[in-house]
């Protein structure tokens, strides 16, 4: 019993150490207060989820922006429900061996929010912020490469 | 003339402009799962109508689902009718192909006309983004409620306003619905590539 709870914690414990910290949100403006911040920081923010096909068919490019494109930090801000937090998106962002910051936001009160983030959101995803020192650009649309991805964000900062 | 065809030249994007409050919705003729066509002239009686792009692949509509038969029970009743219409081209969500659009209806006993947008004519009309996404119209076909069908797509039981039963209340009670549109998350409708 004792080796097979050591186990069962080891297995735990390396679990963790190699998936990614994803911080819960359960309300859209503290998420904004606490992650997108910071004044100096470029952000580009995209709303996504597992469940959503064109979603995670443009996660790469977001992927690749994050890396390459040293002007910007990339927040994945997920959209999963809450009780698939454990079974669908910390796998999934294991798997696709996700580098960017990913945040889960369970605020259900979507009539509130998402005025909040821009006021012609019609609520598809996905959907990408841009926060540049208090200015925002918002886009109801999808990227289908990085290179259309990066233009827009380029023109859009400078 | 100059003018005007200037005025249609420079204003007329492949989208149509979608709904907004007041405006009178078009009619369509759908075929449902029952392989009957449907169009909303059919109901001559009817009070208004309860319009939910929705579809089989989604998530959210998923989750929704049980809600929508029940709303549609409720309000035929009362003299409402509920047709939901699916916007997405099977093409890329093969999910929500015509076949499988019947197979979900018999599994879940829809007791509504579950509608296939074939060509996808009438979504872009509604202006509709995502399913769900619910219009309600009233018996002239104007638009009185554009939105989602309450504030918590996870529980029924949870649920603290039911957007889309107020407005109609307020249809009933010859009252302007308070809200007149809500936000929500959906899954975007996938159109022909």
């Amino acid at each position: 019993m004792k080796s097979f709870l050591a186990a069962f914690f080891l297995i735990v414990f390396s679990s963790q150490a190699e998936s990614q910290n994803v911080r819960i949100f359960e309300n859209y403006s503290t998420l904004e207060k606490q992650i997108l911040n910071d004044q100096n920081t470029i952000y580009v923010v995209n709303f996504w989820a597992t469940w959503c096909a064109p979603c995670v068919k443009e996660l790469p490019h977001f992927e690749k922006l994050n890396s390459e494109n040293k002007k910007v930090k990339v927040v994945l801000v997920s959209l999963d429900f809450k009780n698939q937090f454990e079974t669908k998106l910390l796998p999934f962002l294991k798997n696709k061996k996700i580098n960017s910051e990913v945040v889960l936001l369970t605020d259900k009160d979507y009539n509130t929010w998402l005025p909040t983030v821009d006021k012609d959101w019609s609520g598809s995803i996905p959907a990408t912020l841009i926060i540049n020192k208090g200015k925002r650009i918002f886009a109801e649309r999808i990227f289908h490469s990085y290179e259309e991805l990066n233009e827009y964000v380029n023109t859009n900062i400078n | 003339m100059f003018v005007s065809v200037f005025f249609i030249s420079g204003f007329a994007p492949d989208t149509p402009t979608p709904y907004k409050i007041g405006d009178k919705a078009t009619d369509f003729k759908l075929k449902s799962v029952d392989g009957k066509l449907y169009s909303m002239s059919d109901f001559k009686s009817a009070k208004g109508f309860i319009v939910v792009f929705t579809c089989n692949h989604c998530p959210f509509a998923v989750k929704y689902e049980d809600r929508i038969n029940a709303l549609a029970k409720k309000y035929k009743s009362q003299g409402y009718v509920l047709l939901a219409i699916n916007p997405n081209d099977p093409a890329v969500q093969p999910e929500d192909s015509f076949e499988l659009m019947k197979t979900r209806a018999k599994e879940k006993g829809f007791v509504f006309p579950y509608l296939f947008d074939e060509g996808q004519k009438i979504y872009p009309q509604y202006g509709a983004t995502k399913t769900p996404h619910v219009f309600l119209l009233d018996k002239n076909q104007v638009v009185k409620y554009i939105g989602a069908i309450d504030d918590n797509v996870d529980s029924a039981s949870d649920v603290k306003e039911k957007y889309l039963e107020n407005a109609i209340a307020a249809l009933e009670s010859g009252k302007t619905p308070s809200p007149e549109t809500t936000k929500a998350i959906g899954c975007s409708i996938k159109a022909k590539k």
